[in-house]
């Protein structure tokens, strides 16, 4: 998702806010592509596929630590990283590396769902604004002001309590609040293209809605969307873990990274600094992994970075 | 409202009476939203109250309890009751605090207030000049540098980073303290301002970490796309040398939307505010809130939740006059019904992008 105020080959820097990644079109300027790993293109790809393996690596890891996660070892509490245990473990000796995967798996769980709930209502209220009419659009937009009308905090909080609380609460208050920023892309972006003199033209020549639709309308949504979905991810993670931490999300026997850090906040007058430290690190990176997923392809699929 | 101070298209009376009703119907709506979410809950309001002795209180305690709250009234007519209260100013009674809901927010925002105002110059300063920093520079390694850390702090838990600076800072160097507004014992009459600047710093900087990378990002972006424009190529061409071209063509040119962003993110500032209160124990609203959400205490939640809505709009409708007041393009261009639209949408990308 970027801004469109570029031109195709407008002047250096000129593209979206964040347009980081688009930002050495001198290199790609310069000089012939010498190997095929340098040219952009495989590159954006290469790191899409490696950041997409070490996400789903962390699934599976998540998977398989279920298990020992639970095992206590009242001999081996509060211990600092070691080679047994690479990120200590806690005041029950349980090990703390173990507990962050299956916390990190419970945070992707989490992540999709939202993703993938907020998705489909992003795209039914953007269509149903799109081919609507003017009112169906005011709507929409009313209902996008009333749910930004609160932090995005406060409004989980409303929510997880009105679920009455625990995992399945959390799950549903992520999900059913991530879509409006989405949805107000894909309508503006479904304006921007209903009003082009190409749809015009289409309808002219007497094509049906759906046709047009189809051939015009999806083509510069579904890379939108796909990126937007993406992008939403980090934000339910990281929704997820501050509602765990403040207590009002998953049930507090589950490790999840929010619950871990919440934990940790008792022992940290004691100098067990791992215990805070290492579980948010390794969702900081989750997050970063998952960024990297979407801005790659975005990159692979906005037609304006998608051939260089 | 500062109208007259507006150099931009006038504010007229219309079109705030428009902005205005637009508010009253999202307030009425996260009024009637909040009720209904909270009447729906499963969660019994006087079991949570009691607490681990809600089996030692027999029925009659129970309908006691129920009468003196309300709850023994079918809801619409709970609703009316209350809706009613709070057209007069009256938000109920905080059940966990015992006092008047309306002065348990002014308290708690008061406290609030410097940690938030804090925060929002330390992001906004701190993110509008490294931006033009970072923009200024493009390309070279500090401009790499800011951009990944600014991504990075986007992509961190801010209770995380509030730990980290707990524990570096209070526990292993014991330069700040751990916790609270104040001295712990120390009434709030006593405490000094030194000593309420102390217990500040760490929450204020863990908040401020919310705010930095959109500004930031944003500066960047805009001093890079004006450093390459017609004017200061001029500029240039007339023997202007960077540091002065930064601080004469671009600054001004990126303040607007890094100021609007600033006052857009007032909502996230809000939920910021709720979990560094949580890490470091201030007694503010962001901590009343977690509370009245942990212990049910639901007329304390509605009357959170209209109030920070009330904030949220406040913080959209001085971003836009700042943005009015401060880009030179606005002045020219007559009306703002065209840009309205892009600037919004150039608001939620921004956030989109770059704030979890």
């Amino acid at each position: 998702m970027s801004l469109d105020v570029r031109s195709p080959n407008g002047p250096n820097g000129a593209n979206g806010p964040n347009g980081s990644a688009a930002d050495e079109p001198a290199e790609q300027g310069a000089g012939p592509r010498t190997a095929r790993w340098r040219d952009r293109r495989t590159r954006t790809m290469t790191s899409l596929v490696v950041a997409l393996l070490a996400v789903i690596a962390v699934a599976v890891a998540g998977t398989w630590a279920n298990g020992p996660a639970g095992i206590t070892d009242l001999a081996a509490r509060n211990e600092g990283p070691s080679w047994d245990h690479l990120f200590g473990t806690d005041r029950y000796g349980r090990d703390l590396f173990q507990r962050t995967l299956v916390g990190l798996r419970l945070s992707l769980v989490v992540g999709t769902v939202a993703a993938v709930m907020s998705g489909a209502i992003a795209l039914v209220l953007s269509l149903f604004a799109t081919v609507g009419g003017p009112v169906a659009r005011a709507v929409v937009n009313w209902l996008v002001d009333l749910f930004l009308a609160l932090p995005h905090l406060v409004l989980l909080i409303l929510l997880a309590f009105a679920l009455g609380g625990g995992t399945e609460a959390v799950i549903l208050a992520v999900g059913l609040t991530h879509w409006p920023r989405l949805t107000r892309v894909l309508m503006a972006k479904g304006a921007e293209t209903t009003s082009a003199d190409y749809v015009a033209l289409s309808r002219a020549l007497g094509r049906s809605r759906f046709h047009i639709a189809r051939r015009h309308l999806a083509p510069h949504l579904v890379p939108h969307f796909s990126v937007g979905v993406i992008l939403m991810f980090p934000h339910a993670i990281l929704h997820e873990a501050a509602l765990s931490f403040l207590g009002l999300g998953i049930d507090p026997g589950l490790p999840a990274i929010g619950i871990l850090l919440s934990d940790s906040m008792r022992s940290l007058s004691a100098g067990h600094w791992w215990l805070a430290a290492l579980p948010g690190l390794c969702l900081l990176v989750v997050v970063k992994l998952i960024d990297r997923i979407g801005e790659d392809l975005r990159l692979l699929v906005d037609p304006r970075s998608a051939q260089l | 409202m500062a109208v007259g101070l507006l150099n931009g298209p006038p504010l007229t009376v219309g079109r705030l009476a428009g902005r205005l009703a637009r508010l009253l119907s999202l307030l009425v709506a996260v009024a009637i939203g909040t009720f209904v979410l909270l009447a729906a809950s499963p969660i019994d309001p006087i079991e949570a109250y009691v607490g681990a002795d809600s089996a030692s209180i027999g029925t009659e305690q129970r309908d006691q309890i129920a009468e003196r709250w309300g709850l023994d009234e079918p809801p619409l007519q709970r609703f009316t009751a209350w809706a009613g209260n709070v057209v007069t100013g009256d938000l109920g009674t905080s059940q966990v605090f015992n006092e008047p809901v309306i002065d348990v927010i002014a308290d708690r925002f008061m406290a609030s207030l410097s940690l938030l105002v804090l925060a929002w110059l330390l992001s906004g300063v701190l993110g509008f000049a490294l931006g033009l920093l970072a923009g200024a520079r493009r390309g070279t390694w500090l401009d790499r540098t800011l951009t990944w850390w600014a991504y990075t702090l986007a992509s961190a838990p801010t209770f995380w980073i509030g730990l980290l600076l707990l524990y570096v800072f209070s526990v292993s160097l014991q330069w700040t303290p751990v916790c609270c507004a104040g001295p712990i014992g120390a009434l709030p009459g006593e405490i000094s301002l030194l000593d309420r600047l102390h217990h500040l710093i760490l929450p204020a900087l863990t908040l401020s970490v919310v705010g930095i990378s959109p500004v930031l990002l944003h500066t960047r972006q805009s001093t890079i796309e004006t450093l390459a424009s017609d004017h200061v190529a001029f500029a240039r061409s007339r023997g202007e040398r960077l540091p002065g071209l930064v601080l004469h063509r671009v600054a001004r040119n990126a303040a607007a939307p890094a100021l609007m962003l600033q006052f857009a993110g007032v909502g996230e500032l809000i939920g910021g505010a709720v979990l560094a209160e949580q890490v470091f124990t201030y007694p503010g609203l962001g901590q009343a809130t977690t509370t009245a959400a942990m212990r049910q205490d639901i007329p304390l939640l509605l009357g959170i939740a209209l109030f920070t809505a009330i904030l949220v709009f406040i913080g959209n409708l001085l971003g836009d006059l700042a943005h009015r007041a401060v880009a030179p393009q606005t002045r020219e261009q007559g009306g703002d019904a065209s840009r309205s639209e892009s600037r919004g949408e150039l608001r939620d990308l921004a956030r989109e992008q770059v704030t979890p």
